[in-house]
């Protein structure tokens, strides 16, 4: 059978059983667009490149399938590093597809010409450049498996405009051989078995979870593991979900704005179980002074993340699933899975909860502000607990992970690694075509939303009834609270003020539904009144306190000994 | 004369294919991996080509670039090589300024070296040396004196040292492989 290299890039879309892309056309990428027009995949129209990768993302979050973005070259491709460098950094799967100028125009400046894979070469786990119709079915397959096995990530394959006219005949490849890529499959069983023997032995363990988990599917093996243990969990901000909040094993998140408990808990181990985690600075803090007492057990896919922070005793390559599954066999074997007795440990960590919970107050009084964690509990409990928060990037994010009880894996959609400003709206609207079933909320900042709100009008023209709430603190909220904690107060370009843009002037020109909340009184009435539209978008702007800030925190580069459990009255923090 | 660094070789078998080097050589750069030579050939099997990349042993986290250059998809295999443990060779060129009179001099010195003159002119001449790094070193400092007009070194390339004991004798030492 003879087809065009686009027929043929659709053709192998759809091999590759996908259902829905996101992107924008233009010149390069024309041809493939239009084979579009007769496939099965759903085409998504977005606003901005940026977006179109965002909710490739989202989809990719909570469905666990790449997500695929297409784009055409220069400036539609450079609008898609954002997006690439945050899959990269979270290791989220993801196929983006970019048009290219003529292979004969390839290095001239032709128009819309630039040089996308080599400036997306340090942002994706690999790229290519296809240089003949006959490559595309097996090169788009290829990338498939690479972004999928092993450690997930994006993979960018460039299309010049005659590669995409050419003609080819049709073979869909039955293998894929690549002679450079094996990912790690089977762990090393001794290694398991002493990491059996190191749990049997500590009295003071925690399990460090991480994003891999998720990665791996490996919750419910987590889980069996855990209760078999009786190890308390933290999960961090890439891993909310994998292990249940409202567990009580659970001790939520560590690191920067973690709970003081799994903070603590971490530093005073004797043993920490990292399985698919990644020591990242934000959990570690000061590295050279992280839990300074604990043996490391290191489970991981990617064997450049064993030693490249801290030397664990134990490094294991491996899937967390399979790996977390043979620790279960393998801690049974070892004396019926006999634990220590670990009741001071926990007596322990009971007292630091008791003493360290999360905290914030709520007045009702004329004049009191609205207080951002109030907004967040409300919601929380007013929506169906398998609801997917998606959050952007600030103090909005931290008070969502801190405040939210994620109870179900693949129900937290964040931009952990980059922090990219803007991640949410997009994001929200590929979770939501990923899991329609599902209710979608995205937090967001002032800040954030205006980077990426126009993606709403693709959720409003699209159908997809995504939900957001700003928590509108008028300000660069984190930024203002470095700036008030480590600046002696000296607010530099953070003020964004309240009202200008008028949010729901403007969610109501983008099609959706918009909401103000100023008061604590009316935050339940209007939740109420978004989770009954279902039709379209829904935005509330909660006009938040400005002054609030997230807690407990560790300063920058400080070590997590040090971490401050909340504001001192009558103080101010000064470093 | 600084002291010369202790350097590692990692001989890097990959695809051979467009923009390979340039992966490889960006992940150094990324990572601010200082690279101290590069050599780039094809092999005797025209899929691959193999990259010897030499490095400070001491400024570099070995470990941490081998797993990471191991993460590119074209990378197929790597050899860390201890110079210890390998044979190294490297090729340099180098148009030296004779004066009137200096050219025996340098022709001796070049003899001493086993390297060969390669190319003669009115007042240079063009030396070619193949041999040990260290050697190399050596020989450059010492032609320093005459004058460089122009110097260019290859880059080392390297293979691991062989087994120098009989099969038999070999499985009674018990080799660790
Ligand atoms: C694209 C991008 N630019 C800048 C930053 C730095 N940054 C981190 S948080 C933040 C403030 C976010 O403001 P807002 O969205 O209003 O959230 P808030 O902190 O107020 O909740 C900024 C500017 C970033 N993370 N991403
Ligand atoms: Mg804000």
């Amino acid at each position: 059978m003879k087809l065009t290299g686009a027929q043929a890039l659709i053709k192998s879309l759809e091999m590759e059983a996908v259902e829905v892309m996101f992107g924008l056309p233009g010149g390069c990428i024309l041809p493939a667009y239009d084979p579009i027009i007769d496939s099965s995949i759903r085409h998504i129209l977005v606003r901005h490149e940026q977006g179109a990768g965002h909710m490739a993302e989202g989809y990719a979050h909570v469905t666990g399938r790449p997500g695929v973005a297409i784009v055409t070259s220069g400036p539609a491709a450079t609008n898609l590093v954002t997006p690439l460098c945050d899959a990269y950094m979270d290791s989220v799967p993801m196929i983006a597809i970019t048009g290219q100028v003529g292979t004969k125009s390839i290095g001239t400046d032709a128009f819309q010409e630039c040089d996308t894979v080599g400036i997306t070469r340090s942002v994706t786990k690999h790229n290519e450049l296809i240089m003949s119709p006959q490559d595309i079915p097996r090169i788009v397959r290829e990338a498939f498996h690479i972004a999928t096995t092993g450690r997930p990530g994006p993979v960018l394959l460039d299309l010049p405009k005659d590669v995409l006219q050419g003609t080819m005949e049709w073979e869909w490849p039955e293998t894929v051989d690549l002679v450079g890529y094996r990912p790690t499959a089977a762990a090393d069983p001794q290694r398991i078995r002493e990491a059996a023997q190191l749990i049997a032995q500590a009295r003071r363990p925690v399990f460090y979870v991480g994003g891999g988990v998720l990665k791996a599917r490996a919750s419910e093996a987590l889980k069996q593991l855990v209760e078999m243990t009786g190890i308390p969990v933290v999960t961090t901000l890439m891993a909310r979900g994998a292990f249940p909040d409202r567990h009580e094993l659970c001790l939520g998140m560590p690191g920067m704005h973690g709970n003081y408990t799994a903070v603590t808990a971490m530093q005073k181990a004797d043993l920490l179980i990292a399985l698919g985690s990644r020591f990242d600075d934000r959990v570690t803090g000061r590295v050279d002074a992280f839990a300074p007492g604990a043996k490391i057990i290191h489970v991981d896919i990617d064997p450049a993340e064993l030693g490249k922070v801290r030397r664990p005793d134990v490094s294991i390559v491996g899937d967390c699933r399979q790996v977390i599954e043979e620790m279960v066999k393998a801690v049974r074997a070892l004396d019926d899975g006999a634990q220590p007795d670990r009741t001071e440990w926990m007596a322990q960590v009971r007292r630091w909860q008791e003493e360290f919970p999360l905290h914030y107050e709520q007045g009702y009084e004329e004049g009191d502000r609205l207080k951002p964690q109030y907004v967040l509990e409300t919601l929380r409990d007013s929506t169906p607990d398998d609801t997917i928060l998606v959050s952007g990037v600030g103090q909005h994010q931290m008070w969502s992970s801190q405040y939210w009880k994620f109870d179900h894996p693949y129900t937290w959609v964040n931009s952990g690694g980059l922090g990219t400003m803007g991640f949410s709206v997009p994001a929200a609207i590929g979770a939501k075509v990923g899991r329609p079933d599902k209710m979608v909320w995205a937090i967001d900042g002032d800040g954030c939303f205006q980077m990426t709100a126009q993606e709403l009008v693709t959720a409003s023209s699209e159908r997809i009834p995504v939900k957001i709430a700003i928590l509108n603190n008028a300000y660069l909220g984190m930024v203002r609270q470095w700036q008030e904690m480590f600046y002696e107060e000296r607010y530099s370009e953070v003020y964004l003020s309240p009202d200008l843009p008028d949010y729901v002037k403007w969610a109501e020109a983008m099609g959706c539904v918009g909401f103000k909340v100023e008061h604590p009184e009316d935050v339940q009435t209007t939740i109420d009144k978004a989770n009954e539209i279902d039709d379209r978008p829904v935005v509330i702007d909660f006009r938040t306190d400005s002054s609030e800030k997230v807690f407990p925190m560790v300063a920058a580069g400080q070590s997590n000994d040090d971490i401050i459990p909340g504001p001192t009255p009558g103080r101010k923090v000064v470093q | 004369m600084a002291p010369r660094p202790k350097l590692h070789t990692l001989v890097v078998l990959v695809e051979n294919k467009a923009g390979v080097l340039a992966r490889v050589s960006g992940l150094f750069a990324r990572r601010a991996f200082n690279i101290y030579s590069l050599a780039v050939a094809p092999t005797d099997d025209e899929r691959f080509s193999r990259i010897t990349i030499v490095v400070d042993a001491e400024e570099t986290p070995l470990e941490q670039v081998t797993k990471q250059l191991f993460k590119l998809i074209n990378v197929v295999k790597i050899d860390l090589l201890d110079p210890d443990d390998s044979v190294e060779r490297e090729l340099l060129l180098a148009s030296v300024h004779t004066e009137e009179g200096e050219r025996s001099e340098l022709i001796e010195l070049v003899n001493v070296f086993k390297g060969t003159i390669v190319d003669v002119g009115h007042d240079s001449v063009t030396v070619m040396l193949a041999g040990k790094p260290r050697n190399l070193d050596d020989f450059e400092e010492l032609v320093r004196a005459f004058g460089i007009v122009e110097l260019q070194r290859t880059g080392r390339v390297a293979l691991p040292q062989l087994d120098k004991q009989a099969p038999r004798l070999r499985s009674v030492v018990g080799k660790v492989s």
